[in-house]
């Protein structure tokens, strides 16, 4: 299998112009993995462009919070998937810091926000109207928040304020916060065996779109401003009246010292750009398929040569 | 004999008046709460007021930029960190074929599994040749060799380097008293400092990544090497000193060959202790990027894979059991003569048969591309399979409504109430019924000591998350003791059964907790109960280890004494074996006390509102100050209970006489 990768890697090379090759630094380019799918095939998948021009590669697993001040101090060279809900914030304090920049957006959008499985539909089939949602609270209700509903939100080092916006709308739920992205799969898999309805946080690009089917609750849409100024939003008085934005970035960021020891494969990270579908195709031949991600990153590359090959062509 | 009737005699008065003073704290406490209750509690006596609360994660944070930047410590430790990752790139060259120096790897693993069973064959026989080889085997053919590799590169740096430096110390430690004093404490907080605390400054100081866990790994396997290395020194008879002496050893020759053989079985004691604890952080360094099963596992668990993170738990727990019976063997087994004239090749036959079957199994690999890696496509797992039986397992009928009974029962009558009756308390009344517990059980010093920790802990200003913890613990020690202790005393009645259960016992220890947590929330949801439930797990595994060794320990006279004057067995189990049992049994309920505040913190996983919540928090940020703090507040709550209990554990011992 190796080498067969490795052929065809050699092959790539060969055809492809070698201008710009030369400049890049043997050291090896450090990409860091994530304990989710998507972003661990895209991880290998880019990795494996960056062979294929002659670079070496290496990866490292890192939490995904703290790797902002990994890629600051140069340990870690890129990160692939910043989103703009989860990471934004660790981003952003990361770049005020200097050591790390934006190197531009994919086509992906992503979106971040109250979540059900299909069958709780069945239960409320008012959904995915807010509104209706409140109106059969009740149907949330667990031995713990009495007659109330419950609302099962990220981890809280997610600021997600589910909180804040539950007191802004004046809603019956109570919100728990899950410890872990697992915590949350675990309470979506329980409910599943009895089609029990639930109401979760979640967010796509995402494996889970693929295993349960569900859709987002529809909130006051998004409006400039809403985490700042209270006047913006239903609730004139409160913050976090509205949804979280439909269509929040996904981003690459780099080390600052990225341009100047790797200049071509910079060139071809600032052109990568993966689709929500690209993406999920992705996480499904690891998630499904059960490959290993760098099988599945092979796999990947091999079928979609029309969509990579023009990113070492236009990066160079 | 007489010893023991004047210390009781001598006791006695202390005991009674101790007892008094620790009496007249709970009834002070009990009064300032009922003040409280009544309305009359002024809110500064209830709960410190914000304003008087030190800024301690400031202060700790400019400390830590002084050391960090100033006194150059970083560059101090990132020069090593580069020696380090060579290292590290040597095993990992050689263990899973990282293209670094020598370039030689990876070794097949027909060729590892070979020469672990001819290990297993020299220590144990067949019996352990078979696990050893069949540890491997089972890992390659479930797909897993790649990442047990990546585990293991990182293991063979860590624990030798624990190896070096807990002996080391130890042999200072037990050369130098003042080493020894000065060692003690820092020992003592950093077997109770929650392991998220040590995660950070690895990653500052040593970079992200293989590097980071290796350090993380090391420190956290070096205290009991030291203290076994100690311990073992100090047990050397004079009469083989001696001996050293006459026959003109220098003072480093006395040590080579006299002192550290003579101490070989502690110092092999502790090198299993090193190999266990090194295992017990494959999955928590992965957080910091040490790569291998336990990033797989959190993958795996991330996107919902029971099946295969279950598959990961089972190799991890195959190789600790691997390692730990391996290495027991090495202890027990004495070291080999040979009559004067034995052939050279009859004195080396294992290393020998090892090397032939290394070579022909790497020369095998190139023949056959199975006999070198197994891949996804090829392998055996399950997991798909064992998803559906633990889905289905959780779906029974019987299964829902008993965990719907506990969810409904103990969790909204017993245990929400019961957090919030202690969060009720006011600071200063909770404060001081530790401090009566520490006075009771312990004596003076103890009670000084809790009331400073406690104290501080108050000061930190995380109280209320650090009563939660608190009674999270609480709560699992005690519904494990209701299940454990029966539990022990059971499997103590028979050799063969304590032996099961102890073997039940390692597994549950050494199957990461992480592969508990989902289980925990499908059959609990996101709950006090949950939480509870996966601690409990953990805190039972000492408790019922130590009943059983406790009981099986008691002297044969005693109970051949109790036999005689015709006891029946439950009054031999409670007036004899129970009471003699006891100090034993007290070290395994200061474990379970400290497992459970290791696991409190991870428990963050399923979601709680502890400090083991800003403690995980904090793992995204830079905010070592906080970090340090949190981390210290839980090591203070922990080293409260463990000298405590330990004092009285071993006063107790003393009385009774078992203190040899």
């Amino acid at each position: 299998m190796r080498n067969a990768t490795t052929a065809l890697f050699a092959g790539a090379l060969a055809v492809m112009p070698a201008i710009g090759f030369a400049a890049d630094s043997d050291d090896p380019i450090v990409i860091p993995i994530h304990n989710w799918s998507s972003q661990i095939v895209m991880s290998n998948v880019v990795g494996q462009i960056f062979e294929s021009m002659g670079n070496n590669v290496e990866y490292v697993t890192t939490d995904s919070q703290a790797v902002y001040e990994s890629v600051r101090l140069g340990d870690v060279t890129l990160e692939l998937e910043v989103w703009e809900g989860a990471f934004g914030a660790s981003f952003r304090a990361a770049q005020e810091k200097g050591g790390i920049v934006d190197v531009g957006d994919h086509n992906a959008v992503t979106r971040e926000d109250w979540w059900y499985p299909m069958w709780t539909k069945e239960a409320c089939p008012g959904l995915p109207d807010w509104k209706a949602l409140n109106d059969c609270a009740a149907v949330f209700a667990t031995a713990e928040t009495g007659d109330k509903g419950r609302y099962l939100d990220g981890p809280v080092d997610w600021l997600k304020h589910g909180q804040e916006r539950v007191a802004a709308l004046g809603m019956d739920f109570v919100v728990v916060n899950a410890g872990s992205a697992a915590a949350l799969w675990a309470e979506i898999g329980a409910a599943e065996a009895d089609k029990r309805p639930v109401v979760v946080f979640n967010w796509t690009p995402n494996f889970a779109e693929a295993v349960w089917p569900g859709e987002f609750v529809e909130f006051p849409a998004w409006e400039d401003g809403c985490d700042k100024d209270p006047a913006v939003g239903p609730n004139p008085d409160a913050l976090y009246d509205c949804g979280n934005p439909a269509k929040g970035y996904l981003k690459k960021a780099a080390w600052d010292g990225m341009e100047s020891k790797w200049p071509a494969a910079y060139g071809v990270l600032s052109k990568i750009s993966f689709t929500n579908a690209q993406i999920a195709e992705m996480a499904k031949l690891v998630d499904v398929d059960e490959l290993e991600p760098e099988e599945a990153a092979e796999e990947w590359l091999d079928a979609n040569e029309d969509i990579w090959k023009p990113w070492i062509d236009a990066g160079s | 004999m007489t010893d023991a009737v004047a210390s009781l005699a001598e006791a006695a008065p202390r005991g009674l008046s101790r007892g008094r003073w620790a009496l007249i704290f709970v009834a002070f406490a009990v009064l300032v709460t009922l003040l409280q209750y009544a309305g009359l509690l002024p809110a500064a006596l209830h709960r410190l007021p914000e304003n008087v609360i030190p800024p301690f994660a400031i202060w700790l944070d400019a400390i830590f930029n002084f050391v960090k930047d100033d006194l150059g410590l970083l560059t101090l430790t990132r020069t090593l960190t580069e020696g380090l990752q060579w290292v590290l790139d040597v095993t990992a060259n050689l263990l899973f074929g990282k293209r670094r120096w020598p370039n030689i790897g990876p070794i097949p693993w027909t060729a590892i599994a070979a020469v672990t069973g001819v290990i297993g064959y020299s220590l144990g026989g067949w019996r352990m040749a078979l696990l050893g080889a069949g540890t491997f085997t089972w890992t390659a053919l479930i797909g897993q060799w790649d990442i047990a590799m990546q585990t293991m590169s990182v293991l063979v740096v860590a624990a030798p380097l624990a190896f070096m430096i807990g002996l080391s110390l130890g042999i200072a430690a037990w050369k130098y008293a003042w080493v020894n004093t000065a060692i003690k404490p820092i020992l003592s907080v950093l077997q109770t400092l929650p392991f998220f605390t040590y995660l950070l400054p690895a990653v500052i100081f040593f970079k992200v990544g293989p590097t980071a866990g290796a350090v993380a790994t090391t420190i956290y396997a070096i205290p009991p090497m030291i203290l076994m290395t100690t311990l073992g020194l100090q047990k050397v008879s004079p009469e083989v000193v001696e001996a050293g002496h006459m026959s003109g050893c220098t003072r480093l020759q006395l040590l080579r060959h006299v002192y550290i053989p003579s101490a070989r079985t502690e110092i092999l004691v502790g090198v299993n202790q090193v190999i266990m604890l090194c295992l017990a952080m494959v999955v928590l360094t992965a957080f910091i990027g040490m790569p291998g099963l336990g990033a797989k596992l959190l993958a795996m668990m991330g996107s919902f894979k029971l099946g295969r993170s279950f598959e990961i738990g089972v190799t991890i727990v195959l190789i600790a059991v691997m390692l730990d019976r391996m290495s027991k063997a090495w202890v027990v087994k004495q070291p080999e003569h040979f009559p004067r004239g034995t052939p050279w090749w009859r004195k080396h036959i294992m290393s020998l048969l090892a090397v032939a079957a290394f070579v022909f199994f790497c020369i095998v690999a190139q023949f056959f591309e199975l006999a070198s890696e197994i891949g996804r496509r090829q392998s055996l797992s399950m997991g798909k399979e064992i998803d559906t039986l633990i889905k289905d397992f959780l779906a029974v009928e019987w299964v829902k409504a008993t965990t719907g009974f506990l969810r409904a029962f103990l969790n909204v009558k017993v245990l929400i109430p019961f957090r919030n009756f202690l969060l009720s308390i006011p600071t200063f009344a909770l404060i001081l019924l530790i401090v009566a517990f520490a006075l009771r059980l312990g004596g003076h010093r103890q009670a000084t000591y809790a009331a400073i920790f406690f104290s501080l802990v108050a000061l930190s200003g995380w109280w209320d998350r650090a009563v939660i913890t608190l009674y999270s613990v609480i709560s699992a020690v005690t519904l494990a003791m209701l299940i454990g202790l029966p539990i022990g005393i059971l499997a103590a009645r028979s050799e063969k059964w304590s032996r099961r259960v102890l073997l039940a016992c390692d597994t549950a220890q050494t199957f990461p907790s992480f592969v508990y947590l989902i289980p925990a929330i499908m059959l609990f949801g996101i709950t006090d109960i949950a939480v509870i439930f996966s601690i409990l797990i953990f805190a039972m595994v000492p408790l019922i280890r130590y009943t059983i060794e406790g009981l099986r320990t008691v002297p044969a006279e005693m109970t051949e004494a109790a036999d005689m004057s015709g006891a029946t067995r439950l009054q031999k189990l409670w007036k004899v074996q129970l009471p003699l049992a006891l100090p034993t049994m007290a070290v395994g309920f200061n474990q379970a006390i400290m497992f459970a505040f290791f696991m409190v913190i991870i428990a963050a996983f399923i979601g709680t509102q502890d400090l083991g919540q800003e403690l995980q928090r904090t793992l995204a940020g830079t905010d070592l100050g906080k970090n340090f703090v949190l981390g210290i507040c839980v090591a203070l709550m922990a080293l409260t209970f463990d000298l405590t209990i330990l004092k009285w554990a071993s006063d107790q011992k003393k009385l009774l006489g078992l203190d040899r």
